[in-house]
C-alpha cells in the first residue's frame, strides 16, 4: 500500500521559530487533520464582511459555556450532592473554601449571563433572517441547545438545596403530573421518590454535570458545523456564496481568522467587564440571580410566601399561569378563527379540511372537560418553546432581513419583544387580576406572531435586496 | 463478488432483520436504566404509617406530621368551624366530594371519618406548593369574605376546612385524604386503613 502524499503544508506565520514548528506541524498533519481544521474554521472560513454589533453573541456564548464548564469541575471538588449536606456544602464553598465565593458566584452569575447572551443571539436570528433556508438545521441545533440550557439551568437550582430550590422543583415536577393518564408514574420517576428527595438530587446532580454538559458540547459541535458547512448569514441576509473571486473565494467574505477572532476579543472584553461587575459587586442581583428565599434550607413541609422561578423563565411561567378555567373558552374562540383563517386563505383544500379536523378535535378537546385548564396550561408552557422550532417556514417573506422587510415584520417583531419582556416581568410578580388579564393578552399576542407570521410576512410590503452586503 | 452476483433480496432482507434484533436489542438494553430512576426499594419502605396522637390538639387549632415526606394536616375542627364548613357548600368546586381525592371512608360531608378531626394531605393539587394556614374568619386581600380555611401562596388557591377547593381557582380538585384509620379514640394511623389486626 502506497503511504498517502499529503501537500506540503503551508504556514503562513512569521518569524525565526517558523521552520521547526512547521517542521511539527507537518509531522502532526500527516496523522491527524490539524492544518485543515484550522483552515476550514478558522483562517479560510469566510465570513461576511458586514457582521455588526449582534454578531458578538455566538462566540460569547461560547465563553460563557467555557465558564460554567470550568468553574462547574471546581464546585464539584467541594459540592456534596445529597439531601442532608447540600444546603451546608455550599455555604462551605461560600465561608470556607479559599476563593470558593468567587467561583460560585461566577458559576451563578454565568447561568443568567448564558441566558442573557443566547436571548440576544436569538434576537440576532429573528432580526437578520439567519433561521431561513439554507439554515433550518442551524437553527434546529440551536433550539436544540436553548432546550438543553433550560434544562441545565433547572437541574441545577435545585442543587444548593434551598427553599427556592425546592419548591421551584416541586412546581415544575408537578406540572408533569397533570399529563393525562402517565401524569403520576412520570413525575414519580422523574423524582425517584414520591416527593422531592435525596435521590432527586442526586439524579438532577447527574444530569448537571454529566448527561447535559455532554449533550450540550455535542450540540454545540453541530451547531457549528452545520453553520460553517453552508456558511454564515449577515445583516443583508444575502449570500455571499453567489459572488466569488477566481479562488472561490466569497467576494464579500472575510476570514474568520484574523478578523473575527480579533473583533470577538473586543466584545469579550467588554463582556467580562460587565460579568465581573456583577460578580464582584452584585451577585444577587437584587434577587433575580440568586433568590433571597434560596438562602433558606429546603423545608419540605413549609412553602415560602412567595414563588416565582428564575428570570429566564418567567415569560413561560406567565404563559402558564395565564391559563385559567375562563381563559379556555378565548383560547377555543382562538383556535376556531385560526382554523377558519386556514380555510379561507388557503387554496389547497386538503389542508383546509386538515386544519378544520384539527381545530374541531382541539376545541373538543378544550371544552369537554377531558382535560382540565391546568393541563393546557402546561401545554401552552410547552408549545411557546417549541413553536420557536417552526420559524424557518412560518415566515415567508421574499427577503431574509429586517433591513428589508416591510412595516408590518417590524411591528410584529417590536410587539413580541416586548410581550415577551412584559410576560417575564409579570412572571416574577405575585397574582393580582390585572397582572394574569395582561399575561393572558400577553399569551395571545406570543402566539399570533407565530402563527400569523406566514400571513403578514406575505403581505408585507418588503424593499429590494441588494446583491452585494452592504456596511 | 461482483455486483451481478450479489443477491441484492438476501441483503435487504439481511440489513432489515439485523436493524430490527439491534433495535430491541437497544430498547431492552434501555430497561434497566429507566427502571433504575423508579423509586429504590428504601424510597417505597419509607412511606411507612405514622402514628398520631390526636390528645395532644387542642380545638380550632392544627399538627402537622410528616408522610411519605409529605406533610399531612390534622385539624381538631370545633363545632363552630364544622357550621362554617356546612355553609360553605356554595363557594366549592365539588362540595359533595365526587372525585376520587379520598378514601371512600372519607367522601362525606365534612371528608373526616369522625368529623371533628380532619386529615388532608398538605398539598395543593395545582402543582404542589404548601398551603398556609388562614382559620380566622376576616376580610383577607385574597377574599373579603373570607370563611376560615387554607390559601395557597403560590397560585392563589384557596381551600375550606374540610380541604375542599375554591371554585375558579387554578387548583382543579379538593385536597387528598391520606388512608387512615383509628386505632383507638385518641389515636390515629396515616397511610393505613387495612382492617383487622
Amino acid at each position: 500500500m502506497a503511504a498517502t502524499k499529503k501537500e506540503p503544508v503551508e504556514f503562513t506565520g512569521a518569524g525565526p521559530l517558523n521552520a521547526p514548528i512547521s517542521g511539527v506541524l507537518t509531522w502532526v498533519d500527516q496523522r491527524f487533520p490539524l492544518m485543515s481544521l484550522w483552515r476550514d474554521h478558522l483562517s479560510q472560513y469566510y465570513a461576511p464582511k458586514n457582521f455588526n454589533f449582534w454578531y458578538f453573541f455566538g462566540s460569547l456564548a461560547m465563553l460563557v459555556l467555557v465558564i460554567q464548564i470550568v468553574t462547574g469541575i471546581f464546585l464539584v471538588m467541594h459540592y456534596k450532592p445529597s439531601a442532608a449536606e447540600a444546603f451546608a456544602s455550599v455555604e462551605y464553598i461560600m465561608r470556607d473554601v479559599p476563593m470558593g465565593w468567587f467561583i460560585r458566584y461566577m458559576h451563578s452569575t454565568g447561568a443568567s449571563a448564558f441566558f442573557i447572551v443566547v436571548y440576544l443571539h436569538m434576537f440576532r436570528g429573528l432580526l437578520y433572517g439567519s433561521y431561513r433556508q439554507p439554515r433550518e438545521l442551524i437553527w434546529i441545533f440551536g433550539m436544540l441547545i436553548y432546550l438543553c440550557l433550560m434544562a441545565e439551568a433547572f437541574f441545577g437550582y435545585l442543587l444548593p438545596w434551598g427553599q427556592m430550590s425546592f419548591w421551584g422543583a416541586q412546581v415544575i415536577i408537578n406540572l408533569f403530573d397533570a399529563l393525562p393518564l402517565i401524569g403520576p408514574d412520570l413525575s414519580t420517576w422523574i423524582r425517584g421518590d414520591f416527593v422531592i428527595s435525596d435521590a432527586t438530587l442526586n439524579r438532577f446532580f447527574a444530569f448537571h454535570v454529566i448527561a447535559l454538559p455532554l449533550a450540550l458540547l455535542g450540540l454545540v459541535a453541530a451547531h457549528i458545523m452545520a453553520l460553517h458547512e453552508v456558511g454564515s448569514n449577515n445583516p443583508d441576509g444575502v449570500e455571499i456564496k453567489k459572488h466569488k473571486d477566481a479562488q472561490g473565494r466569497p467576494l464579500d467574505g472575510i476570514p474568520f481568522h484574523p478578523y473575527y477572532t480579533v473583533k470577538d476579543i473586543v466584545g469579550v472584553v467588554v463582556f467580562l467587564f460587565l460579568f465581573f461587575l456583577v460578580v464582584f459587586f452584585m451577585p444577587e442581583m437584587g434577587g433575580y440571580f440568586l433568590e433571597y428565599n434560596n438562602f433558606i434550607p429546603a423545608d419540605s413541609l413549609k412553602t415560602p410566601p412567595h414563588i416565582a422561578p428564575v428570570w429566564y423563565f418567567t415569560p413561560y411561567y406567565s404563559i402558564l399561569r395565564a391559563i385559567t378555567e375562563d381563559f379556555m373558552l378565548v383560547l377555543a374562540i382562538g383556535v376556531a378563527a385560526y382554523t377558519a383563517l386556514i380555510w379561507f386563505t388557503v387554496r389547497d383544500r386538503r389542508i383546509g379540511m386538515a386544519a378544520v379536523a384539527i381545530g374541531l378535535v382541539v376545541i373538543a378537546l378544550m371544552k369537554g372537560g377531558i382535560i382540565e385548564a391546568k393541563v393546557w396550561g402546561v401545554v401552552m408552557m410547552g408549545l411557546a418553546t417549541l413553536i420557536f422550532f417552526l420559524l424557518p417556514w412560518l415566515d415567508r417573506s421574499p427577503v431574509k432581513s429586517i433591513r428589508y422587510k416591510g412595516p408590518l415584520f417590524r411591528t410584529a417583531l417590536t410587539v413580541f419583544v416586548i410581550t415577551f419582556i412584559v410576560l417575564g416581568y409579570y412572571g416574577v410578580q405575585v397574582v393580582t387580576p390585572v397582572g394574569t388579564l395582561i399575561s393572558q393578552i400577553g399569551t395571545l399576542l406570543y402566539f399570533a406572531f407565530f402563527l400569523l407570521m406566514p400571513w403578514y410576512s406575505v403581505m408585507d410590503k418588503t424593499k429590494p435586496e441588494p446583491d452585494r452586503v452592504t456596511m | 463478488m461482483s455486483e451481478k452476483d450479489t443477491d441484492q433480496g438476501k441483503r435487504q432482507f439481511l440489513v432489515a432483520a439485523s436493524t430490527v434484533a439491534g433495535g430491541v436489542a437497544a430498547g431492552a438494553g434501555a430497561v434497566p436504566f429507566v427502571a433504575s430512576m423508579f423509586p429504590s426499594e428504601r424510597a417505597k419502605a419509607a412511606g411507612a404509617p405514622v402514628e398520631v396522637d390526636l390528645s395532644t390538639i387542642a380545638p380550632g387549632e392544627r399538627k402537622t406530621i410528616e408522610w411519605q415526606g409529605k406533610p399531612v394536616w390534622i385539624v381538631r375542627r370545633t363545632k363552630e368551624m364544622l357550621e362554617t364548613i356546612r355553609a360553605n357548600d356554595g363557594n366549592v368546586a365539588d362540595p359533595e366530594s365526587k372525585k376520587k381525592m379520598q378514601p371512600d371512608y372519607a367522601a362525606n360531608e365534612m371528608r373526616a371519618i369522625k368529623d371533628e378531626y380532619l386529615v388532608v394531605v398538605g398539598i395543593c393539587t395545582h402543582l404542589g406548593c404548601s398551603p398556609v394556614e388562614k382559620f380566622a374568619k376576616q376580610a383577607e386581600a385574597f377574599d373579603p369574605n373570607w370563611q376560615g380555611g387554607f390559601y395557597c401562596p403560590c397560585h392563589g388557591s384557596l381551600f375550606d376546612l374540610a380541604g375542599r377547593v375554591y371554585k375558579n381557582k387554578p387548583a382543579p380538585d379538593n385536597l387528598v385524604v391520606p388512608p387512615y384509620k383509628y386505632l383507638s379514640d385518641t389515636r390515629i394511623l396515616v397511610g393505613d386503613d387495612s382492617k383487622g389486626a
